[in-house]
């Protein structure tokens, strides 16, 4: 166990290499001269210049990589052109803000999710498990910023129930300390902005769970299926146990292994996937960071916004890999 | 029947099992699984769409009548018109034509790409397969949506670079796939018998082992294009795809999101669109994967 945690961490190294690379290509690949994209037409030679100079490319692509690296590594991400404020500070807010949503929307997923599957598997053919199949077909066909726009129409417009936009009640907010604004409605002692900020979070965190969750049920149902027809199940209910049991306790042990994987897999594409959701609830996320930064040509943002996420990425299939070997032993690596 | 005669026609039954093709029989198989003859459907009947767009149209998709701005589904303007004074109907049926060739062209792009480096890596081995794997690991350590983002902040934005993004984003997947397939394929015997004969190694490539190889692409491919469509669309909505006035549907539900409340139909027939179109795909690719690779189910 000990030697696949040191091999996959070693395995981790050419991969977080290559994405620095990646991410350090992202200038250097504009066509034409960079920093006059990022000027725009009208910028003097000598701006042009000064810019050069700043994001260090008159210097050789090899040297700036070491550079880029080096800074990267001691935690200098850059500085946002736009803001000139350093991007690693700027970016917590924003990270935390996609953290609360990406974390409430798989709570939703996984819950809703497992228990549609269950459900599926053991009233299978019946008017649940199509009814629920077929949902969950559509949900994985859902492009959820389509979602998000009919969630806001129905219940922030047609029926007024829900916020459209936005994290916090804005009005007399409290002030952040983790920026996790669930938790520090919590410290304040808010329970009023508390149940605010809840109430923002369940328009995005529906959007952004749909994909995950048809996912995750129609994982979790199909693994059930294997799992209900083999033998120690069959024993179980011929012991006379209650199907419930039955289903909860023996049959979801060992088929909620695959499910994990899947669920590992859907956290990291749920950092991805919220910048869609973000831009609809203007909700002030990484992605919606990272997308600003587009429209304002701020490279050095959407250099770090892109690799902070892909190594939350990676991390996460790290843990959910490493995971996997506690809960099933019967897996063996060489 | 005499004995032998009845034996003449056993065998003779038999050679007519074996001699059904596996294309055949993957479709009889198809065939059986209703839902997935719905998803066919579906794609069918949107490929039709989008051949057929001009004619089925009366509108321009951008003829803007400007008296008839935003409104709501009627005889004249069956899904309505946009703030613009376009119809959506056409300009939906129009938009078919661009998701279709984003997804498809996008995805052949990325199959052919990834089959090659995938032949190379799984063929050669040693050190060039841990190259290309390397680079197909970190390719992947990136959340798709965002790697396109990232290609299109570079290129710019626009259509032909959304696709080429798309494109890219999905090469590992059939990369990884084309590889892992070539390893076992390669020390299948006769793979061993066309090497021992002296076949030169390109032609083993794409005569056998390209060839063995296509039915999970097929699948995968299928799916892929879903996903395809679903990017493009995500790209346009964000701005960084399909530019104004192309009918992409994804920009089309961004120029909608200003008019929720006074037109929600500018909204929600484009969205169908895009869902009808990937739950299609989705619903066929399903069933490619059950009819001709059991094996890949979950």
């Amino acid at each position: 166990m000990f030697n696949y945690i040191v091999k996959r961490l070693l395995q981790l190294i050419p991969v977080l290499l290559g994405m620095t690379f990646i991410v350090f290509m992202i200038i250097r690949a504009i066509p034409g001269n960079p920093a006059q994209v990022i000027l725009g037409q009208q910028a003097t030679p000598e701006a042009i210049e000064a810019m050069t100079v700043k994001l260090g490319l008159d210097k050789p692509w090899y040297t700036q990589y070491f550079v880029y690296l080096k800074d990267t590594f001691t935690g200098d991400l850059g500085e946002s052109l736009r803001t000139r404020a350093p991007v690693a500070e700027e970016l917590w807010p924003y990270l935390a803000g996609t953290l609360e949503l990406a974390i409430f929307a798989m709570i939703i997923a996984v819950i809703i999710g497992i228990n549609a599957g269950i459900i599926s598997a053991w009233l299978q053919n019946s008017w649940f498990d199509y009814t629920a199949m077929i949902l969950a077909l559509v949900g994985v066909s859902m492009p959820i910023f389509w979602l998000g726009l009919m969630g806001q129409w129905a219940f922030s417009i047609e029926i007024p129930l829900l916020p459209t936009t936005g994290r916090e009640a804005t009005r007399d907010p409290v002030t952040a300390v983790t920026h996790l604004y669930l938790i520090d409605s919590l410290i304040a002692g808010r329970f009023d902005q508390f149940i605010q900020v809840l109430r923002h979070l369940i328009l995005p965190g529906i959007a952004l769970a749909t994909i995950p969750m048809a996912i995750i049920a129609r994982m979790t149902r199909s693994s059930m299926l294997e799992v209900m027809r083999s033998d120690y199940i069959r024993t179980a209910r011929a012991k006379g146990q209650k199907m419930f049991w039955v289903v909860y306790k023996h049959a979801l042990k060992n088929a909620i292994i695959p499910v994990l994987t899947i669920i590992g897999l859907q956290s990291g594409m749920l950092l991805g996937g919220a910048i869609l959701t973000e831009t609809i609830f203007a909700w002030p996320g990484i992605g919606r960071y990272i997308y600003d930064a587009i429209g304002y040509r701020d490279y050095p943002v959407i250099q770090s916004g892109i690799l902070v996420v892909a190594f939350f990425f990676v991390m996460i299939n790290l843990i959910v890999d490493i995971l996997y070997s506690f809960i099933d032993p019967r897996i063996k690596y060489d | 029947m005499s004995k032998p005669a009845e034996e003449a026609e056993h065998t003779a039954t038999n050679q007519e099992v074996h001699s059904i093709s596996p294309w055949r029989e993957a479709w009889r198989e198809f065939r059986k699984n209703k839902i997935a003859v719905v998803g066919l459907l579906i794609v069918l009947f949107f490929i039709l769409l989008a051949i057929f767009a001009t004619f089925i149209t009366k509108e321009g998709i951008n003829d803007q009548v400007m008296t008839d701005r935003i409104q709501p589904p009627s005889k004249e303007y069956w899904l309505g018109t946009d703030d613009f004074g376009r119809d959506i109907f056409s300009r939906i049926i129009h938009g078919a034509k661009i998701s279709l060739w984003v997804g498809f062209s996008s995805v052949i792009g990325s199959i052919i790409v990834g089959s090659l480096l995938g032949i190379i890596a799984g063929y050669y081995g040693k050190w060039v397969d841990t190259i290309i794997s390397r680079f197909f690991d970190i390719m992947l350590a990136f959340p798709s949506i965002l790697l396109a983002i990232a290609i299109v902040a570079v290129l710019g934005p626009s259509l032909r670079n959304a696709l080429i993004a798309i494109a890219i984003i999905n090469v590992p997947n059939f990369g990884r796939l084309i590889r892992s397939k070539v390893l076992s394929i390669k020390e299948d015997e006769y793979i061993m018998a066309a090497k021992g004969i002296g076949m030169r190694d390109s032609r083993i490539l794409f005569s056998h082992i390209l060839p063995n190889s296509m039915a999970p692409v097929i699948v995968q491919g299928t799916l892929a294009i879903a996903t395809a469509i679903l990017e493009a669309a995500a790209l346009g909505f964000l701005g960084l795809g399909a530019q104004a006035p192309t009918p992409e549907w994804g920009k089309m539900l961004a120029d909608s999101k200003d008019f929720i409340q006074t037109a929600p139909w500018t909204m929600i027939f484009p969205g169908l669109a895009i869902m009808l179109t990937v739950l299609g795909f989705n619903l066929m690719g399903d069933g490619l994967r059950d009819a001709m690779d059991p094996k890949m189910k979950n």
